[in-house]
């Protein structure tokens, strides 16, 4: 892929990258969004200079000696500069301040294993104990099989951290980007207190392809994009991207603020 | 069992889908007095591949849930080989929180394929389904014991999987993936199945050994097909005995405790 003409995702026109930048990385032609990195969202969402880095020497530890798992990390780390698929933190949007946590589809896409669920957990923890909300911009091919058993069981790890979060009446709202599939979309990704999502983002939990090898037919026109799960009721809206850090901030704020106080338990 | 050791994962796997093992119906009908079968989710159906009621066990109350393969290909078509829709998790959820409203610990039996991957069930929020499934059993009120009595498939697993005491059956699977999705995703060859099986260490033995189980309840000779009234036996001892430590637990207790069996699982560096 030419660095100065990147290419689209969906229908392979060339950008130049200066007029693909000023669209926030959106196609011209189709309206694809093109998958970020994670530097890339912060820098579209966050304030200026406001981000600090969690837990950004956290590594893989190749818990099953999977084969190849090792060498593969190795090479993603060289050349993402990210020492695992998911950057995590706390930011202010627009003043507020939040945690903030964006995966990065370029390390294996995205998929969860040990680190994943711990720096995600970590972020969620952080936001209970200091009473912040959490955002978590979300693409990810699912649990990560070269840590077995351990990319499941993050699964339930996240989603328990969601829950204590919820449970300090503080809100998780996760932003669905293509693709949100997996262990990951059936834990975290679907718990949001809103769930937003960019425009045909492939969406689900089986992947089409074993969809279709199992039931031996075709998929419905649409089916698992963004506009197919508003349709079905399991997405609050979709957010073009250059509106994100906008919305995003609205939620933040009404968030914030308890107009009645009568419910003192929390 | 006798020298599960010598055992290839691939033989473990084989003898985890034995059509012949007992299932959670069999298993309620030798441990559970009074049993009553309790339907639907209150919000689309009643999935037959989850079944659940309550009952007593001895004499404590209990709710009892499982997955619910068939015993013949007619049967297995209506309980969808074991693998669930949305409804059928959100039955087993409200199952549970009923038994949480009335103070009655709850018992899952795990075995499945897997979620159902098809249209409907994308449609009705499958993901949706199992991650909430997840959510609140991380803090529901009261004890939950999970048995893996056959095949742990992946998230259909864990939808009924997050417990105060897991359990596996010594000739039983629990993995992220089945080892055929492995091979076919990983490296694009069926025929590495076996390959698959060993590097995903998905045994009895490989998850007691990474602290993710509680403990291993031995299979009678031969499996647990061979001898259903024996198994379930050894099955009830087991749940007399995790019941009567959690059921002296206060609540908070229970749940912190519940909360950090998943905390510490995962493995990294921080160098």
């Amino acid at each position: 892929m030419s660095k100065l003409f990147p290419k689209c995702g969906k229908c392979k026109t060339s950008h130049f990258i200066a007029f693909l930048k000023h669209a926030h990385y959106v196609c011209s032609k189709c309206g694809y969004h093109l998958r970020l990195d994670a530097l890339t969202r912060i820098k579209m969402i966050c304030d200026k200079k406001s981000f600090q880095f969690f837990d950004e020497n956290m590594k893989s530890r190749d818990p099953l000696h999977f084969p190849n798992y090792e060498d593969r990390i190795k090479e993603l780390m060289e050349t993402t500069k990210l020492n695992e698929a998911v950057v995590t933190g706390t930011c202010k949007i627009k003043g507020l301040t939040t945690t903030f946590g964006v995966m990065d589809p370029r390390f294996m896409m995205a998929s969860m294993g040990s680190v994943v669920g711990e720096k995600i957990t970590r972020m969620l923890e952080y936001s209970a104990d200091n009473h912040l909300p959490a955002i978590l911009i979300i693409s990810s091919g699912g649990a990560r099989m070269q840590e077995g058993i351990f990319s499941l069981m993050q699964m339930a790890k996240t989603s328990a951290a969601v829950k204590r979060l919820n449970d300090k009446g503080l809100p998780l709202f996760t932003v669905l980007t293509d693709p949100t599939t997996g262990g990951v979309t059936a834990s975290f990704a679907m718990l949001g207190d809103v769930i937003l999502a960019e425009s045909d983002a492939l969406i689900g939990f089986a992947g089409p392809r074993v969809i279709a090898q199992t039931i031996g037919q075709n998929m419905p026109h649409g089916f698992q994009r963004s506009e197919f799960l508003l349709a079905h009721g399991m997405l609050d809206m979709l957010v073009e991207r250059r509106q994100m850090r906008s919305v995003l901030a609205t939620l933040l704020k009404i968030h914030s603020m308890r107009a009645y106080t009568g419910s003192a338990e929390v | 069992m006798q020298d599960t050791k010598q055992e290839k994962a691939t033989d473990i796997v084989r003898l985890a889908r034995h059509t012949k093992r007992p299932t959670t119906l069999d298993y309620i009908k030798f441990i559970i007095n009074d049993f009553l079968e309790l339907h639907g989710d209150r919000r689309y159906g009643d999935d037959p591949a989850i079944v659940g009621g309550i009952g007593f066990l001895k004499d404590i109350p209990v709710t009892i849930i499982g997955h619910q393969k068939g015993k013949n290909v007619k049967e297995n078509v209506r309980r969808n080989f074991g693998m669930a829709h949305p409804e059928g998790y959100r039955k087993a959820l409200r199952l549970m929180e009923e038994a949480e409203r009335f103070g009655r610990p709850v018992i899952n039996f795990i075995d499945t394929p897997g979620a159902y991957p098809g249209i409907g069930a994308e449609e009705r929020g499958q993901a949706e389904a199992i991650a909430y499934n997840l959510y609140k059993m991380s803090s529901l009120a009261v004890p939950i014991i999970s048995i893996i009595t056959g095949e742990g498939g992946s998230g259909g697993a864990l939808a009924l999987g997050v417990a105060d005491r897991v359990y596996m059956l010594s000739d039983t699977i629990y993995s992220v993936i089945s080892p055929e999705g492995c091979a076919s995703i990983l490296w694009r060859d069926s025929a590495k199945t076996d390959d698959a099986a060993e590097a995903l260490k998905l045994t009895a033995k490989d998850l007691l050994e990474f602290k993710i189980i509680d403990g291993i309840i031995n299979e009678p000779a031969g499996g647990a097909q061979k001898d259903h009234e024996n198994m379930a036996r050894r099955i009830k001892t087991t749940l007399l005995s995790a019941l009567s430590e959690l059921l002296s637990l206060d609540c908070r207790t229970l749940l912190n405790r519940r909360y950090d069996r998943y905390r510490r699982m995962g493995k990294f560096t921080e160098d």
